[in-house]
């Protein structure tokens, strides 16, 4: 494999502490190293800003809601189709690109690892069908396991032994990465046209309530000593007041120590924070209560978010929140689609427009800034716009340019036709950080890493680690004189190592690159009860058989890097 | 001695039974039995197995007569009819597995070919309809888990998906639904009656052409507004039990098919269905699910949808994907002459295609990749017999619901014959040669 020696570029590395001081970066055999020999290219980084390639920790990129979207939303395609070009796919989509164009425009980012956030168990040769056109970016995917009746039955009864085995079992037959609870309890609910909007609500016929499901999935996750913790989308998203749900499923994680061989240090992943952290009693008085969520998560060592950002676009929303999804068509009456999942889960689909003119559009992109400029620790707390949920993860450099410079974000305020009201019901007004290289670094690359359980092989340049370098053109020594030059830096790379493979070059894909499956597969204790009963469930209720249900071969995952757990202890 | 193997796919219908045991000959190579199979599927098993199989391409001579050539020959031809078409069409992809369909878009892209499936004469109206209003669906395992209101419209499954009935609809025993069909309700809407009607507690004998009309009526009963008294043939107290049926159940689906999709009003009916799928979401639970036919016309849609963005009707020429069924749509490039090289996989446009849009296949060069001889076989230049998907070659497809299940091999091919995806391959290779892709 080809040497590389990055040279005289400002370093954010926050792995090793490295603060923008100009260091030479090694590249051999796919790896980061100490040094090369002296055939290694050289490429010249002056002036500019070398950082590990970004990790996405939760976006809907892979499978069945993704492609129904992409099947019933021709409109997306409209002027954002890009044609056949050198090695390059043609493409197609706007907030749901088609899978190559999605593989090149991460690429393209700097990103090198995106996490597929919710996988119905069902379908997850669905996903890894789309996982595998993808190219260049490693990929994993979730199952979800929030309202799955097994997991119900278990934990009615306590079983967290019964539990995690049923996990472990699954994730080997999905090829899975992580344990994702979507709206537990309130999903299965669902299957009746009902919901559970509070960590209380018994779940219809099972008898659980949503406070019990998550505390017993977090315990199962820990007894394995999973590389990522529980990642929860909890009840009652989106609704005015949500904030006080949001807060009881935190609590639930109080006093749960992490155990994992993986350097994870919290329990409790929340996602789109942004979507959880409302208050008011409806949309007049809606307001923003990113502060009462951001000073829990502050005090609580053992739990990680990320922000969901609002990009202020047009998009397609997408969940295995089924019911919110009921919701929202009744909100906006765009065109709904929904898939109910046997005994695992359910999905919907709608379009959204985050319009600049509407208060309540304007006060979630108000949020979803708030959340990461209240957090004080950046290692817990990464951007993501749970794309497309809140907008097209391709306007990350947008988010980034809010982040980093007051003027952008008092700029945005501006241009809101109702500004004022943005102002009252939120604090996005008084918050004058700006989110450094380096904070940007930890809220990107080394954070995410860290929270699912890979800071050992990518979110850093540490030598040993995997060679993800990307070079943005920023010189850190200016000052930025325009803020959108953030946005168009970080938009393409100038440069992008993959594994080892230089795939970008002035922001253009110059090579496919080998991408990877990521999965987990956890050797636990046999468990013939467990066998048994998923034995019987597959008889009795499952539509097709057992043997049919695993993503098995290389046609669902050509390239699979699989992270071994043992739990047999 | 004999094997029998367990959990083998049927691929034939959309229903994509996946609980079929198959006896082959020790060696694997003759197939012996078909279990648990229906009619259709059993006999597409053994059909395999008949001995006057074309297992060679062969290519049509001047005189008219078929001359045997060897498959590099044939994918010779091929490669090089693409590359000198200028609007080749590459049509069907419905009756073969994912992996092939891949490799088929990636010739289509190198190609700027047209690309289209079945659903272009079958629910590509669906497809439009779920563009303009959504889809509130669910998989097969929930109806029968929980359903006890199972409506089956201007479909016939008793016939045309043998096995749905006693697999997933009205039959069995789930989860909430012990009692199987004594906790259902089922209504049926046909203008004929259909074995399937005979079966329901409720036939709602629409008139000809009427659906529209009669779905409309529904949603106003639903509201308990004024109805003419007799609707779509259908007198207006019998409407409104209907809809009292509907709207009493914990947990109901509507299935369609062709007597709704490709009947007067084509997408509008679907959209008008899917309106009174979603009115009655505000009562109950209610979902709504095309009866798909070939085995892996859903796949086709996925997997185009996963690359292109579109699910059928895909127009390449330009070098990023268009869609606009009616102008990019086979029947509509074939009718209008703009088609200079006919591909056809999995499909038999000839058998289902109108005269006019066969006869243009007839004018130009035409390549027919399928394991029988068809009509499509019978008006292409070159005819190039594969292995028989699902059972002499594996490979991904998805059921109706959009579930994908893996196709087993069972037999051996007859020796030397390839599979779709082999001699795709091979296409792509020399495509990529002809055109200098990367």
């Amino acid at each position: 494999m080809a040497e590389f020696i990055i040279k005289n570029g400002h370093v954010f590395d926050p792995v090793q502490g490295i603060k923008g001081d100009k260091k030479d970066i090694c590249i051999k055999d796919g790896k980061i190293v100490d040094k090369v020999s002296g055939s290694a290219k050289v490429i010249d980084a002056k002036d500019k800003t070398v950082m590990a390639g970004a990790v996405e920790i939760h976006a809907h990129v892979a499978g069945p809601k993704v492609n129904l979207g992409r099947i019933y939303r021709p409109e997306d395609k409209l002027f954002s189709c890009t044609p056949t070009k050198g090695i390059e796919r043609m493409g197609g989509g706007a907030s749901i690109p088609t899978t190559f164009k999605t593989g090149y425009e991460y690429a393209k980012m700097g990103f090198a690892v995106a996490m597929e956030a919710a996988m119905p168990p069902l379908f997850s040769r669905h996903v890894h069908e789309e996982i595998r056109d993808t190219p260049i970016i490693d990929e994993g995917a979730f199952p979800v396991f929030g309202n799955n009746w097994f997991v119900l039955e278990y934990l009615k009864n306590q079983e967290i032994e019964n539990t995690a085995a049923y996990c472990a079992w699954l994730l080997k037959v999905t090829k899975g990465y992580a344990i994702k609870v979507v709206n537990p309890g309130g999903t299965e609910a669902w299957g009746w046209g009902l919901n559970c909007l509070t960590v209380n609500d018994p779940v219809p016929y099972f008898d659980i309530t949503p406070a019990e499901i998550i505390k017993g999935l977090i315990e199962a996750n820990e007894y394995l000593g999973l590389p990522h913790s529980m990642h929860i989308h909890p009840n009652n998203l989106g609704n005015p007041g949500c904030y006080e749900t949001t807060l009881d499923t935190l609590k639930i994680a109080a006093g749960i120590k992490p155990k994992n061989k993986f350097g994870r240090e919290q329990v409790m992943h929340l996602t789109h924070t942004q979507f959880h952290s409302y208050g008011g009693t409806n949309w007049g008085d809606f307001e923003s209560k990113a502060k009462e969520v951001t000073d829990f998560v502050n005090k609580n060592k053992n739990i990680t978010i990320d922000t969901g950002n609002v990009t202020l676009d047009e998009t397609t929303t997408m969940t295995a929140d089924g019911p919110f999804e009921h919701h929202l068509t009744g909100l906006n009456h765009l065109k709904w689609a929904n898939c109910d999942v046997e005994l695992e889960t359910a999905a919907g689909v709608v379009p959204y427009i985050y319009s600049p003119s509407i208060s309540v559009c304007a006060i979630q992109w108000a949020i979803g800034l708030e959340i990461a400029l209240m957090m004080k620790d950046p290692m817990r707390c990464y951007v993501t716009t749970d794309h497309p949920n809140a907008g097209p993860f391709t306007r990350y450099p947008r988010v980034y340019k809010w982040l980093m410079s007051e003027k952008a974000r008092k700029a945005q305020i501006e241009a809101f036709k109702h500004k004022d009201k943005v102002l009252s019901q939120t604090a996005i007004g008084t918050l004058d950080r700006e989110i450094s290289l380096y904070e940007l670094a930890q809220m990107t690359r080394a954070g995410p890493a860290k929270s699912l359980g890979l800071a050992a092989m990518c979110g850093g340049l540490k030598p040993g680690m995997d060679a993800d370098v990307a070079i943005y053109n920023i010189n850190p020594d200016k000052p930025i004189a325009n803020p959108d030059d953030i946005e168009k830096a970080f938009s393409r790379c100038a440069a992008f190592f993959k594994s080892g493979v230089q795939v970008v070059s002035n922001g253009e894909i110059v090579n496919n690159g080998n991408k990877r499956t990521l999965w987990v597969n956890v050797k636990a204790k046999e468990n013939p009860q467990v066998m048994r009963d998923i034995n019987e469930k597959f008889v009795k209720y499952y539509s097709m058989t057992q043997a049919n249900y695993e993503a098995l071969g290389h046609h669902f995952v050509p390239n699979p890097y699989a992270i071994e757990v043992d739990a047999t202890n | 001695m004999t094997k029998t193997i367990t959990d083998v796919i049927c691929p034939f219908c959309g229903t994509l039974c996946d609980d079929i045991e198959v006896t082959v000959s020790d060696d694997g190579k003759k197939l012996l039995e078909v279990a648990n199979a229906c009619v259709i599927g059993t006999e597409k098993f053994l059909h395999s197995q008949s001995t006057d199989r074309v297992t060679k391409p062969r290519i049509r001579q001047e005189d008219g007569s078929w001359k045997t050539i060897s498959y590099e020959e044939a994918a010779d031809y091929t490669a090089k009819a693409l590359a000198k078409a200028k609007k080749p069409l590459m049509y069907g992809w419905s009756s073969t597995n994912c992996e092939a369909q891949s490799v088929g878009n990636e010739i289509a892209e190198i190609a700027k070919a047209c690309c289209d499936n079945t659903a272009a004469v079958c629910h590509g109206t669906t497809l439009i309809a779920v563009q303009d209003i959504g889809l509130p669906t669910c998989t097969l395992g929930e109806i029968k888990n929980r359903a006890d209101r199972i409506i089956f419209w201007g479909c016939n499954p008793a016939h045309a998906h043998p096995r749905h009935m006693s697999r997933y609809s009205i039959f069995p025993r789930g989860f909430f639904t012990g009692k199987g069909q004594m906790s259902r309700k089922m209504i049926v809407v046909d203008p004929r009656c259909t074995d399937t009607a005979r079966m329901a507690d409720v036939h709602l004998q629409v008139e000809q052409g009427r659906d529209y009309e009669l779905l409309n009526a529904l949603r106003v009963a639903f509201k308990g507004e004024w109805l003419p008294d007799v609707v779509a043939g259908i007198p207006a107290e019998k409407i409104r039990e209907a809809a009292d049926l509907m709207k009493s159940g914990r947990f109901g689906i509507i299935f369609f098919g062709m007597g709704v999709t490709q009947s007067l009003s084509k997408n509008h009916n679907i959209d008008i269905a899917i309106a009174v799928t979603k009115d009655l979401n505000e009562y109950t639970k209610f979902s709504i699910m095309p009866m798909r036919g070939h085995y892996n016309v859903t796949g086709s849609g996925e997997v185009f949808a996963w690359q292109f963005g579109f699910p059928y009707s895909v127009d390449l020429t330009r070098g990023f994907a268009r869609y606009n069924p009616g102008d990019s749509s086979s029947i509509d490039l074939l009718k209008r002459g703009e088609v200079d090289m006919m591909f056809t996989i999995g499909s038999d446009p000839g058998a289902h295609f109108p005269i006019s849009a066969v006869r243009a296949i007839a004018k130009v060069d035409s390549v027919c990749i399928d394991p029988h001889i068809t009509p499509t076989s019978g008006v292409s230049k070159l005819h190039v017999p594969v292995a028989f998907n699902g059972v002499e070659c594996g490979g991904n497809c998805y059921r109706m619901d959009n579930v994908p299940i893996d196709c087993r091999k069972v037999v051996e091919p007859p020796e030397g014959m390839m599979t779709d995806l082999d001699f795709l391959t091979m296409v792509c290779t020399r495509l990529k040669k002809l055109k200098g892709a990367a």
